[in-house]
Order: structure tokens, then C-alpha cells, then sequence
């Protein structure tokens, strides 16, 4: 039976450093399985977070050998040969060993203004699967924050948490705006408020996404496109100023605020 | 001694953040109350995102001929009348404007080519009525309701692990004690009213689809508290679930493979489920492969194919198969679905499944058959409620979701508990937001209960030497795979039930290194008290239970006994105990179904 | 609109966790970097060399060809090779037609979002590569003077489908040889290689799906508008790999003519 070598960063706020641990490989293992074992035996109290194992809540997300992965879907036999580093997730806070306080991100779910649809008709309201599909892969996003981690803006520039929103958020705000009941528009908030200008399109969010998700192509481009429309682009704005009369006030009149 | 803690104030206070949790803390905010959730993990992580196939309501959106009598009907039936028929009903009767609602919130469903919500085939269900995204429906369910919360700018407790519900001086349920994970501090909470919607207890086997958090918290503590539990000998044993990789042994595989073609075979090739219809199924499945193949495009073209039959049936099928060395190497049986349908279809329709197997096994299921056997899934059983109000036997406390019980009876059918989640946490919310107008008075906690929870907590750091939270567990879930599994004998539970207390020796007896500061292996030695408390009352129900009825099989009496599905079995604490104290188990009469419903269950096929 | 009142401050400040180093990568993160540069750094070199030559772009009727490089078309100085000019003359500009020319595919692909992406990574080191750390110690990104120019992006798109235009009708040009008429040489196949991957390029640029018809929020009611999205779509997913293989054609196609017109090789007629 192979082994394997552990490098697993333990510590907390006061500071930490890597501890090893040599352990049994079984086929088909996943890191995150090796570090349970970890748990089970050597240390009881090693900190780490999961729940589903199945690579759908986004728990477990850590970094192994210096890039954000999910524990539960990095199977031993895909990392090169050597010891396999283990590290918490950078851009957040430690708490203990590899869990991080993720507030960040919740704060930032909180600044969204809500889905804004007309009242509802009996029997429910009628979307087609063209008008539903964007917003569904962005929707598959199960908040393992990995994107948030890799995202330089906030990773090497603590200063910039206070207004940057971050990838998570950009395909919820691509979301809504493409939501074809919504009736917000929240393209100055992105701008002035969430900073998708800091946003420089290197699509480290991309990369990293365990659900596929086109971060950069689907959600934040037609964003800043969005953007565009808006406050650069003044054929656009002319042409939406002329027609938006009309559609308005249609809107308007059916909008009601959701219960 | 009294020390002070942190300490909240609440007018609802909700335990769990699942579907059912965050349901109810919406209705109950709109209510215009003071809501507070407690989850022991972060917010949007609870097992409802694993939830899979769909959420059934009779929307009539593929099949106009669907509707509420037939749900019920297909519930009662799929529960083998063992459920609370009132909440059946509800439950068949609301889900649609549930599921309806969501859209108002922000959830995106697979459409119909006329822009209604298109609706999938599930086991057990006539018509295709599973409301559903993909393959995630779950994730998509847990993030409509937490996006809702979150816009309504609810309290919410992340990693806070409630230890215990508190009483008042009047014997109510008045609030709980907890701890932060994050730093292992404790702190209290009062509330006029406490809804527990806990999730699960299925992490006391060793081969299931939940996650570390299905302890069965929420069953403990209501029983703790002096609530009843029913029905909890019936547990669910998915049918599919992966065997191999032996690290994901237990994970999930979607009933919806099989709604959307997929077929069981043995390592004969054969469709086996052919020979597995019981009587009560025979009139509307399948005799014929050419049939059931029909079935899939035209419902009125041929009848059910038998892979869909209620999972109870279909697990036990499994385990005979292998049983009888028909089996696949790893000790499951094939589910086949890359032979059936195109590799567009099945990526599109079942992405997740793709993934999970082609990342996790290095299976490619649009090429290859995967390999696939029972794991323990879900409990029908739980609290006893009210159907209308969810209101448990002990004042001020209610309960909804999976940790409630009745509406499922003896066996759930696939997408019933999303549907359950939404319909009973919104009455739960309700029932709560009622009693808290009408309460009047203060939720002052019993401080000797607060007090003695935490030194019990407290209590494995202190010990000099004792036990590893870790073996105990993984010696529990041995024991209860192979002595209360899915087929059980009355030897066996005899001897579960003696173990249990041998388990319960032990758990006194743990020792925890390290700090409170995020301990996982302490956070382990406070859930223990809580699946020996579930385990007992599992295998408690089973020794009584002599027959074999849904999600609970006795070898020694194979056959469903009518005079067993007239009650259930309700396990109750003796009052002002600890989680050690004595569990009296007795017989809780079924609630009579009024004509008209009769008729419902009696109507040909 | 504005963001929801009342919602949890974030504090700043917290310690991290982990070691305290640029990055705990031990693959090649530095290769990809490395390349984009070397390549970007030897197109400017090689362009800005062909731009100022202001000589050998053109094949003309004297060797019985009609070719033109991609850099001098439309050629408007006073002194083009003769036959090249193809529109008018901008009166008293004397010096390469390169010169004005470049400033558009310029300005296209430096406000590219794959170019941005390629060079903020290998010339900004912003970050380098995922997870390494990035070369500065403030960061605004798009928000500011100068950068936030990006947003002009569509404006080259659209100048771009002019010059696109123009390159189709040279490439439409060199099929007919002057004293031979129609038939098809290298040089032709070369120009219509050149054309076709520009369009490409500028088909499945970001800009251009967008106003195709990603700006919709419903595609039910704009039916025409989801074919166009739907079929730029795929295309959008090479826009890296036309995004290079244009590059390297451009440069290709000017290298082709040059050497055509200095007569150092014989543009073959196939047929």
C-alpha cells in the first residue's frame, strides 16, 4: 500500500505552521478523506469544515498545493507526487487551522436589493427555458467562496473588502439583471457601489470554479457591458431614453413588491 | 454557580437552516415577529442542497389529469397508510402554490414549451410532478429561501451548535442553550416559541447519503424536552446510491437517472425489477420490457416501468439481487442510463450526476453503467405535530420538515420532502407566529437545565483519561448497518438495542484534546448523546414493530400486518430526566380518514 | 438604486491564515506569463518595424498581382505605392499609412477582454497567475484615469467591422490578377485567411455579443435576437483562440506581401 505525505497549515490568529502527517493511500481518495483519517487518529481536534461530500454545499473549499480546491472532489491520485499542502483559504480571516471566517461574503449577500417581479397571475407566472437558462448556471453556484479567495482585488488588497463585492456576487447581481421578471436596475450599484470596475477580467474566478461556471464570460463581461450601455455608450443611452417611455410605464404599472 | 453568557431574545426562535427552517422564518418575519435562525453550520451548506430530483406539487403542468386527490393518494399509498393522513392532504393540497411562490422569490425552474414549470417522473408518483432544475433542485430550493431571509434581514446563528432546548419555570419550551464553534463560547437564547427543523439522523449508519450533520439533533432534543417520537423503525434506504469509490460508498445518485430512462440490471444483464412488483403495485406497472419502454414518452402508452416503484420496494430488490450473487463487483447492482439515452440528454438533464461520477469514480455515465446499491437515506420518523399548527406536545415547541413525522408514514416518495419542507415550514411558521400573539408572559430559561447542559458539555476536557469520540462513532455506525439495516431481525435489534446501552457507557465516558476553539472532535462528542438517543428509539420501534410494512423489513415477519397499520409507535421520555434516562414506547392510534378521503384511496386505478 | 440599507459592515484587518509567502504553487505558473509576453513583446517589435518601412506593401499590377498588407489597406497617404490606393488620400501625409492605420486594431485589442486579460497577467503581474500574489501595493483596477478607457471597447468593435470590410474587399481583390484575371494564388488564400479570422475575432468579441443580443432580459420576446446571441455564443468561447491565431496571421499576411513585393519570393498561381 502507498503512503502519502500530508502538509497541513494548523494555527490561528496568534500565528501557525505546517504540520505533517504520513498516512495510508486507498484508491479512489479524496483529500478531504485523508484529512478525516487525519482527524479520527493523529489529531482529534484538527479544524476543518464539510458537510455534504459530494462536492455540492461548498464547505470544505481550502487551498492544496497554493490553489483553492473543494477537499471532497481533489481526488490523491490527480496531485503530482510529493507532499500535498493543505493551507486555509487566504482572503478570509483564520479562525482555526483550515476554517476562515467567510462573513464577508455574507455581508455582501446582504447589500443585493431583492428580485423585483410583477404580482403573480394564477397559476404562476409563464418563463421559457430561453429566458431562464442564464440564470441557471449562475444559479448552480454552490458559495464554496473560492472565486472570492482567488480574486486578487480583495486576496493582496485587504483595503478594497470595503467595496468590492466580488465574483460570488457579480453572477447574483448577472442573475438578476438577466432575470426576465425583474424590474430593478442595478447596473449604478455595480459601478459605484460593488466596484465591478476593480474587476480586471484575469479570470482566476473562472479557473477555479468547482461548478463551471463562466464567472468572467457570462456574468461579469455582459455586466460591465451593461455598464457600458449606461454611462459610456450614448447611442445606447438615446436610443433606451426614446423607447423606455413606453416600456416604463407598462412595468410600472404592473410591479407590485413580492409579500 | 451562575455564570452569565451571551444571551437572545426572540418572539420565533428556528433551529436549522434547511428548507424547512428558512420557510418558517419567513412566514414568520412577514408576521411581522422577531425571527431568529440557529444553524450549526454556515447558511445555505443544510443537507437540503443534496436533495436531488425535484419537488412534487399536483400542478397538472405535463399530465392536466394530475391533481391533489391523486398526490394524496400516491403519498398514502407510497407510506403505506401509515401516514397522518391530514397532513398528507395538506401537504398534497398546498404544494403547488408553495412551489408557485418560489418564483416570486427568485427561483429559476426547467420550463414546459408553453412557459409553465415543466414537471419530471419519480418513483411512486403517477404522473411526472416533480417541480425541478436539473439535477439540483435542492441547491436552487435552499438559495430562493435564504436569498428571501437574507432580503428580509433575518438574525442569523451560523455555527452555533444547540446543545439542548430549555424549559421555563411552567414547563414550556422557553429557548435552548448553545456554542459558538468558532471560538467554543456558549450562549443562550429565549423565545416565545422554538421551531425545530433540524434535517435528519441518518449519520448513525455507516453507509448513508447525509452528512455529518444528520445526528438527529432535533429528535433528540424533542424528546429530551418531553415531545414524542413516532414511527422512527422507518428509515429510508435509497435505492442508488454510489458503492464504489469506497470513499463516497453511500453518496447519492438521483432517483431522477431512472425517471429519465435509466434501468437497474444485474451482472446477468437482466432488468431484474420485473420480478419485484408486489401485489399492491402489479395493475399499474409494466409485465414487459416493450411496455415500460413506451411508458417514458406516452403515460397513456403503456403502464409503469417497475425501476419506479416506491424506493422501499426497490432497495429491497437491490438486496436481494446481491444477496443472491447477482451482483457487480463492488457489490451493487448496474444502473444503466448511457446505453438509453444520448449523451447530450444526459448531460443536460442530469449534470451533476455526470460530474460527480466522472470526477469522483472516473465513470462516464453517458458511456458506461454505474454501479450502485441502497444507503440509508432518510426518517420517516419524528416528532409527533399537529398537522395544521406543526405544534408538538410540549407547549411553545414546534416542528417541521424531515425531524417531523406522519407525513410520510412508513416510507417517503422521491420529491414529497422538498414539498414537505415548504408546505409544513410555512404552517410552522404560522403555528408559531399564532402562539406567540396569543402567549402572554415571559420566556424566563430554568437555569439549572442551562447550567447542567453545559457542565455536561463541558465535561470531556475534564475527564484524565477516557475515549475517542471518533471510534465510538465509527463503532456505532457499524453496529447499526449491520443489526438495524434494511432488512432486521428480531435477534439482531435484541442485540442493538443491548449494544446501545454499552454505547451510551461510552459516551459518558469520552475525553477531548485541544481547545473549544473549532474542536471537531468535541463538536462529535456533543452530537453523540443525540444519535444514541435516535438509534435507541430506531431499533426500540423495530423490536415492536413485528412485521414488514414501507422503509422497515423484519426477515422474521416478511408480511405487512393489517393490525399494525392502525398505530404507530410513539417513544416518550420519562418527564425531568437526562438524554440517559428511561424511553417508554407505546401504541399512538392512527388519526381516522374521514369519508371522502377513504373514497380518494379507493378509487380504481 | 442603491444597496440594501442597514446591511453588516465588513471589518477590515483580520489575520490570515497560512504561510506568509507569494504563493505555495509548485507547478510552472510562471510559464503561461513568460509566453504571452514573449509573444506580445515580438508582434510590437515586428509591427512597429512594418509599420515605419513604408515600402514593399503593396504587389502590384507589374508583377501581375493585386495584393495588399493588411497594415497599409486602406492606404490614404499622398504617396502610396501606386494601385494601392483604394479610397482617397489625406492631403500632405507623407508618412506611413501604417501609422494611422494600426491605431484602430490597436485600440481593438488592447481594450479586448481576452488581451486585457493576457497582459494584465504578463506585463501588470496582476495578478500574475491564479493564486500569486500581485506586483502592487494599491490596486484601483478599471475604476480610474487611465484604465477605465476600457470602456470604450464597442467603439473599437465597430471600427474594427469597418476595417474588417475593407480587408474582405482586398481579399476579393487578389483573386483577380491583373493581365491574367481570375484565379486563385498563395497570396489570394493568404488574404482571405486574414479577413476570415478577423471577423472572427471581432464576431466573437464580448462587445459584439452583447449587443447582438446579451443585453436582453427576456429572449422569448426578443426571438431574432436569441438566434444571434445563440450563435456568437460558441463563438465567444474561441474568442482566445481567434484572439491569437488573427494576431499571428496579421503578421503573417504583412511578412507574405513583403516578401511578394521585394521580390525576394514568387507568389504562386495555383490555378
Amino acid at each position: 500500500m502507498s503512503t502519502v505525505t500530508m502538509r497541513v497549515w494548523r494555527g490561528d490568529a496568534n500565528g501557525g505552521d505546517f504540520q505533517q502527517f504520513e498516512l495510508e493511500k486507498n484508491e479512489g481518495e479524496v483529500v478531504l478523506d485523508v484529512i478525516h483519517r487525519i482527524q479520527a487518529t493523529e489529531a482529534p481536534d484538527l479544524a476543518c469544515r464539510w458537510n455534504c461530500k459530494a462536492g455540492k454545499c461548498g464547505s470544505c473549499a481550502v487551498e492544496i498545493n497554493g490553489k483553492p480546491r473543494l477537499m471532497c472532489m481533489t481526488r490523491l491520485d490527480t496531485l503530482p507526487e510529493g507532499a500535498i499542502t493543505v493551507t486555509p483559504m487566504r482572503t478570509f480571516p483564520i479562525i482555526r487551522d483550515l476554517v476562515t471566517d467567510v462573513s464577508f461574503n455574507y455581508a455582501m449577500a446582504e447589500r443585493v436589493p431583492a428580485l423585483l417581479p410583477p404580482e403573480m397571475p394564477e397559476g404562476g407566472y409563464r418563463m421559457f427555458q430561453e429566458d431562464v437558462e442564464r440564470g441557471q448556471e449562475f444559479r448552480k453556484c454552490i458559495e464554496c467562496f473560492m472565486c472570492q479567495d482567488v480574486c486578487h482585488v480583495i486576496r493582496d488588497h485587504e483595503e478594497n473588502k470595503v467595496n468590492y463585492a466580488g465574483p460570488r456576487f457579480f453572477i447574483r447581481y448577472a442573475e438578476l439583471e438577466m432575470h426576465p421578471l425583474d424590474t430593478n436596475d442595478r447596473r449604478d450599484l455595480v459601478r459605484e457601489e460593488m466596484g465591478l470596475g476593480y474587476c480586471n477580467i484575469t479570470k482566476c474566478c473562472t479557473e477555479v470554479c468547482p461548478e463551471h461556471i463562466h464567472i468572467t464570460d457570462n456574468a461579469i463581461i455582459p455586466l460591465k457591458e451593461r455598464v457600458v450601455d449606461a454611462h459610456y455608450d450614448p447611442i445606447a443611452w438615446l436610443g433606451r431614453s426614446i423607447r423606455r417611455k413606453t416600456k416604463r410605464s407598462a412595468a410600472e404599472a404592473a410591479v407590485q413588491p413580492a409579500p | 454557580m451562575t455564570t452569565n453568557y451571551e444571551h437572545h431574545e426572540y418572539d420565533v426562535l428556528i433551529i436549522g437552516a434547511g428548507g424547512a427552517g428558512l420557510r418558517a422564518a419567513i412566514e414568520a418575519k412577514q408576521r411581522g415577529l422577531k425571527v431568529g435562525i440557529i444553524t450549526k453550520s454556515l447558511l445555505g451548506k443544510a443537507h437540503t442542497v443534496m436533495a436531488e430530483g425535484g419537488m412534487a406539487a399536483a400542478m397538472g403542468n405535463v399530465y392536466p389529469e394530475d391533481n391533489w386527490k391523486v398526490h394524496f393518494r400516491d403519498t398514502m399509498r407510497g407510506g403505506k397508510y401509515l401516514n397522518n393522513y391530514r397532513m398528507a392532504e395538506l401537504h398534497a393540497k398546498e404544494a403547488p402554490q408553495r412551489v408557485w411562490e418560489l418564483e416570486q422569490w427568485g427561483a429559476l425552474f426547467d420550463r414546459t414549451k408553453d412557459g409553465k414549470i415543466l414537471q419530471r417522473d419519480f418513483g411512486g408518483h403517477r404522473y411526472a410532478r416533480l417541480a425541478h432544475v436539473g439535477d439540483r433542485t435542492g441547491l436552487e430550493l435552499i438559495r430562493t429561501l435564504q436569498q428571501k431571509v437574507v432580503s428580509m434581514g433575518t438574525d442569523v446563528f451560523m455555527e452555533c451548535k444547540v446543545l439542548q432546548l430549555v424549559h421555563d419555570a411552567s414547563g414550556r419550551v422557553a429557548g435552548c442553550v448553545a456554542y459558538w464553534r468558532a471560538n467554543g463560547e456558549f450562549v443562550t437564547f429565549s423565545a416565545k416559541a422554538v421551531i425545530l427543523a433540524t434535517g435528519g439522523a441518518g449519520k448513525s449508519w455507516k453507509f448513508t447519503s447525509n452528512s455529518w450533520e444528520g445526528t438527529g439533533d432535533g429528535h433528540a432534543m424533542a424528546l429530551w424536552a418531553g415531545a414524542k417520537l413516532i414511527d422512527m423503525e422507518c428509515i429510508q434506504f435509497h435505492p442508488t446510491g454510489m458503492v464504489w469509490p469506497l470513499s463516497v460508498r453511500g453518496l447519492l445518485v438521483t432517483e431522477g437517472v431512472r425517471g429519465d430512462g435509466g434501468v437497474l440490471r444485474n451482472s446477468n444483464g437482466e432488468r431484474f425489477m420485473f420480478n419485484y412488483v408486489a401485489d399492491m403495485f402489479r395493475a399499474e406497472t409494466a409485465d414487459s420490457e416493450a411496455e415500460a419502454d413506451r411508458w417514458y414518452d406516452d403515460h397513456a402508452a403503456g403502464r409503469r416501468p417497475p425501476e419506479l416503484l416506491p424506493r422501499d420496494e426497490v432497495a429491497r430488490a437491490i438486496n436481494a439481487e446481491v444477496k443472491a450473487g447477482r451482483g457487480s463487483p463492488h457489490g451493487g447492482v448496474f444502473l444503466d442510463i448511457g446505453s438509453r439515452r444520448t449523451p447530450e440528454f444526459i448531460r443536460r438533464r442530469l449534470p451533476s450526476m455526470y460530474h460527480q461520477f466522472m470526477e469522483l469514480a472516473g465513470v462516464d455515465i453517458t458511456k458506461e453503467a454505474m454501479e450502485i446499491g441502497p444507503t440509508c437515506h432518510y426518517i420517516m420518523g419524528g416528532v409527533q405535530v399537529d398537522a395544521e399548527t406543526a405544534a408538538t406536545a410540549v407547549a411553545g415547541l414546534f416542528a417541521a420538515g424531515e425531524v417531523a413525522g406522519g407525513m410520510h408514514g412508513a416510507n417517503r416518495l422521491g420529491g414529497n420532502s422538498l414539498s414537505d419542507l415548504i408546505v409544513f415550514g410555512k404552517r410552522a411558521g404560522e403555528g408559531a407566529a399564532d402562539y406567540v400573539e396569543g402567549f402572554q408572559g415571559s420566556s424566563d430559561l430554568d437555569r439549572a437545565e442551562v447550567e447542567s447542559a453545559i457542565a455536561e458539555a463541558l465535561a470531556p476536557f475534564e475527564r484524565e483519561s477516557g475515549e475517542n469520540p471518533y471510534d465510538i462513532q465509527r463503532d456505532l455506525q457499524e453496529m447499526m448497518q449491520a443489526n438495524v439495516g434494511i432488512i432486521r431481525t428480531g435477534a439482531e435489534l435484541e442485540f442493538a438495542n443491548a449494544e446501545l446501552d454499552k454505547f451510551a457507557e461510552r459516551v459518558a465516558n469520552i475525553k477531548v484534546s485541544g481547545g473549544r476553539a473549532y474542536n471537531p472532535g468535541w463538536n462529535l462528542a456533543t452530537d453523540l448523546p443525540s444519535m444514541i438517543t435516535v438509534s435507541r428509539t430506531t431499533t426500540r420501534g423495530a423490536l415492536e414493530r413485528k412485521e414488514s410494512r414501507g422503509g422497515h423489513t423484519r426477515d422474521d415477519f416478511p408480511k405487512t400486518d393489517a393490525e399494525f397499520g392502525t398505530f404507530n409507535f410513539a417513544h416518550q421520555m420519562t418527564q425531568g430526566g437526562t438524554w440517559q434516562s428511561s424511553i417508554t414506547t407505546e401504541r399512538s392510534t392512527l388519526l381516522e380518514l374521514p369519508a371522502e378521503l377513504k373514497a380518494i384511496l379507493e378509487e380504481a386505478n | 438604486m442603491t444597496a440594501v440599507e442597514n446591511s453588516t459592515k465588513v471589518t477590515l484587518g483580520g489575520t490570515r491564515g497560512g504561510p506568509d509567502v507569494a504563493t505555495l504553487r509548485t507547478d510552472r505558473w510562471w510559464l503561461q506569463p513568460v509566453v504571452t509576453m514573449s509573444i506580445l513583446i515580438s508582434f510590437v517589435i515586428y509591427s512597429t518595424w512594418a509599420a515605419f518601412q513604408n515600402k514593399n506593401y503593396y504587389v502590384g499590377a507589374a508583377l501581375q498581382r493585386d495584393l495588399i498588407s493588411p497594415f497599409y489597406s486602406p492606404c490614404l497617404s499622398a504617396n502610396c505605392t501606386p494601385g494601392s490606393s483604394s479610397l482617397f488620400a489625406i492631403h500632405g501625409w507623407t508618412w506611413s499609412p501604417a501609422l494611422l492605420i494600426l491605431l484602430f486594431p490597436l485600440g481593438f485589442r488592447m481594450t479586448c477582454y481576452y488581451y486585457r486579460r493576457s497582459y494584465y497577467r504578463a506585463f501588470w503581474w496582476a495578478p500574475p497567475a491564479c493564486g500569486v500574489a500581485d506586483a502592487h501595493g494599491t490596486y484601483t483596477g478599471e475604476t480610474r484615469f487611465p484604465l477605465i478607457i476600457q470602456n470604450v471597447h464597442r467603439y473599437f468593435f465597430y471600427a474594427g467591422l469597418v476595417f474588417n470590410g475593407l480587408l474582405t474587399y482586398d481579399a476579393f481583390r487578389a483573386y483577380h490578377q491583373p493581365g491574367l484575371g481570375w484565379g486563385v494564388t498563395i497570396g489570394s488564400l493568404v488574404l482571405t485567411l486574414n479577413a476570415t479570422l478577423l471577423w472572427l475575432y471581432s464576431l466573437s468579441c464580448h462587445a459584439c455579443r452583447h449587443l447582438c443580443g446579451g443585453q436582453v432580459k427576456s429572449f422569448s420576446q426578443h426571438p431574432i435576437r436569441h438566434r444571434l446571441w445563440k450563435f456568437l455564443t460558441p463563438l465567444n468561447a474561441k474568442h482566445m483562440n481567434f484572439a491569437w491565431a488573427s494576431l499571428f496571421v496579421v503578421a503573417l499576411t504583412d511578412v507574405y506581401v513583403r516578401l511578394v513585393a521585394s521580390g525576394a519570393i514568387h507568389d504562386i498561381r495555383l490555378f
